[in-house]
């Protein structure tokens, strides 16, 4: 077949039998084949059909919406719009810097401050950006994984300062460093530390702050970058085990940490192998963790999750369709048992969604939860034969993917020499070539491209150029005003903490925070007696 | 499937693929990476986080015929006119310099203007890509 895009022409492509991730579709799956006593029920182990017998009846998924940019300030206005609006929970996305744990004045910082996200460099940045914002009524979700544990800290820091009761507070860190090596790039220091670091989060997180989620166990970004769904998911869970058994050297209680892991995947345009990607991640983790380490209690056997609608699967061609596919793809999410969902908004393609778009992309949830009614009977799908039996070998394919990093030595040996890595960037390229040549029907892009269109949309959001400056100023100010002495104490005790495996460093950090020691300086601290993660670069 | 996507049509260049900045989405990098080998070229992929310095030492040392700047955290108009000051400064300025990932259509004339040959986005075709540097270097 041959891409359609000379402009102007509009044949329709042929649909063929393969899906997005190059699996055969079975043209009809004929009623024997599927054997009812292996759906079961939702809320009963394994839990293919949902982990709460009352799907979204008891409680609805989580609507957040991902947002955050320029200086603490210029965020926290956007929350507050947001909250108004109706979310029911602040997700909060940092800048370059605070994310690879480099202060603003670093001259590689320099050119990102608040370019992705908000710059959150020390705690007088947090206590602008949650003004106003009470923390124990918001759940707040952020996406950071090398300096998590900073982040987290900071937070506890600034719920301290409001008043608030840590164990009130609810939200997420992604916290998900092995992904970070595959696909996302905000590593910092070498593998074995960072699992300690992660370990030592979680277990502080669970003692202190019960209802927040320590880690989501991300499979998104190695999903956008190229890789199938089976091979996201089984990525996705062979992280999960890893950082499960980082946990029980580092003494924690399974039955217990067990209940506040939680995963984070995108969903892309093939809604039946989405739904079946989810169905079959439910019930693979649950049996792992009762057959692999004894897990008795449901809710430790618990697959929770959340969601990004959109990604790569969204383009600048004609960019309104895009809200037809974040339509499909929340579809595929609520009918996957989602307990949170992030809609993105249709220009996230090409630039920083405007206050029109994201409205419009929180109004799409809003409509799917409370006017199609798709969320009203648990696992609408399930005993479809078609739906059963492609569930049935997704858990193959997962389990497969998963059993060849066990072979070539465990995740974290893959990571290492880069193995993980190159097959996803051979994925990259295989799709790239099937979207160029238009077998991965793309509408707008390879097919039904319109002629003399220009790219682009009127509304267009523009970062204030006075970011960085702004950034950089507020920042030589903290360091005069904060008292020294204090900073010198907490960072050398965050040293010896960090030079013995036997030290949680999470209070250290905390002290830190307090103390209004900069992101850098922690980093810059730990650096020191872990070292930093060697890329292997090759391909 | 057919992955040469212009077989050969780069054989004898040298190219260097660079990640200047702090963005860590690298596939795209990446898949040009693979796709400028497939075509011929030899090529040199710096990893992440280099600074525009370490960019225009690496192509000093490396001898290469173009470079390819990936960046997706929207820093280009800081990044991108800093490593071509340091290749002019380190003699390379004859080097074609091409630029691919999130850059929205105002800022090209500006990247142009300080002397990107061409600029790439996710949605452009491998085998356009590869023709665009390969009749550059021709």
């Amino acid at each position: 077949m041959t891409a359609n895009t000379e402009k102007g022409k509009v044949a329709a492509p042929e649909m063929h039998g393969t899906n997005r991730s190059g699996v055969d579709i079975p043209i009809s799956v004929p009623a024997y084949a599927v054997d009812p006593k292996n759906i079961g029920e939702p809320g009963e182990y394994p839990f293919t059909r949902g982990i709460f017998p009352n799907g979204y009846r008891g409680r609805l998924w989580t609507i957040r919406q991902y947002s955050g940019f320029g200086t603490a300030e210029e965020s926290n206005e956007r929350y507050k719009f947001l909250l108004e609006k109706g979310q029911t929970g602040l997700s909060v996305a940092l800048d370059l810097p605070t994310q690879v744990g480099l202060d603003p004045t670093h001259p590689m910082a320099k050119p990102e401050i608040g370019k992705v996200g908000v710059s959150l460099s020390n705690l007088s940045e947090a206590e602008i950006l949650f003004d106003g914002i009470d923390l124990s009524k918001i759940s707040t979700s952020f996406t950071i994984n090398g300096s998590a544990a900073i982040i987290y800290a900071m937070y506890l820091a600034v719920a301290d300062k409001q008043g608030v009761p840590r164990e009130k507070l609810t939200g997420t860190i992604q916290n998900d460093i092995l992904k970070e090596y595959v696909a996302r790039g905000t590593w910092i220091f070498p593998v074995r530390p960072s699992m300690r670091l992660i370990a030592d989060s979680i277990l502080y997180s669970n003692a202190t702050t019960p209802r927040f989620n320590p880690i989501s166990i991300a499979g998104a970004h190695m999903r956008d970058a190229g890789s199938t769904a089976a091979e996201e998911m089984g990525y996705t869970l062979a992280n999960g085990l890893a950082y499960v058994d980082e946990l029980q050297r580092r003494g924690g209680n399974i039955e217990k940490f067990a209940k506040r892991l939680s995963f984070f995947f995108y969903v892309h345009m093939d809604l039946f192998e989405e739904v079946s990607k989810f169905r079959a991640g439910r019930r693979i983790w649950a049996k792992k963790m009762k057959e692999r380490y004894g897990v008795m209690d449901p809710k430790a056997q618990h697959f929770r999750f959340g969601v990004v609608c959109g990604g790569s699967s969204l383009i600048a061609p004609q960019p309104y369709n895009n809200i037809a596919r974040v339509t499909i793809e929340t579809m595929a999410a609520v009918m996957g048992g989602a307990q949170s969902i992030f809609t993105c908004a249709f220009d996230e393609a090409f630039q920083i969604p405007t206050e029109t778009s994201a409205e419009l992309a929180l109004r799409t949830q809003q409509i799917i939860a409370f006017e199609s009614g798709i969320g009203a009977s648990v696992d609408p799908l399930g005993g479809s034969y078609f739906v059963e039996e492609q569930t049935d070998r997704m858990e193959e394919e997962i389990l497969k993917v998963m059993e060849e990093i066990d072979e070539y030595g465990g995740v974290e040996k893959a990571i290492e020499e880069g193995w993980i890595q190159q097959r996803l960037a051979e994925r990259g390229l295989e799709r790239k070539v099937n979207t160029d040549s238009g077998y991965n029907v793309v509408v707008g892009q390879n097919h039904f491209a319109k002629q003399d269109e220009e790219i682009k949309v009127g509304e267009v959001f523009s970062l204030d150029p006075t970011v960085a400056a702004r950034a950089l100023e507020k920042f030589e100010k903290l360091k005069d005003r904060r008292n020294q002495a204090e900073v010198d104490t907490s960072l050398a005790r965050l040293s010896k903490a960090a030079a013995s495996d036997s030290e949680n460093v999470m209070p250290y950090l905390v002290d830190c925070c307090h103390a209004y020691a900069t992101v850098g300086e922690m980093v810059a601290c730990l650096k020191n007696e872990w070292g930093e993660f060697r890329e292997p670069v090759n391909l | 499937m057919n992955m040469n996507t212009s077989e050969n049509v780069l054989k004898g260049t040298r190219i260097l693929v660079g990640k200047p900045g702090l963005d860590g989405h690298d596939i795209g990098a990446k898949i040009i990476a693979l796709a400028l080998r497939n075509a011929g070229a030899e090529v040199i992929y710096t990893g992440l986080r280099r600074s525009p310095e370490q960019i225009a030492r690496v192509a000093v040392d490396e001898g290469v015929n173009a470079i390819g700047l990936s960046i997706l955290s929207g820093s280009h108009k800081e990044l991108v006119p800093d490593v071509m000051e340091r290749l002019r400064a380190a003699g390379l300025g004859g080097v074609a310099v091409f630029v691919g990932g999130t850059i929205p259509l105002e800022d090209q004339p500006y990247l142009k203007e300080v002397g990107v040959t061409d600029i790439f986005t996710a949605d452009m075709p491998l085998a356009d890509v590869v023709s665009s540097i390969a009749r550059t270097l021709a």
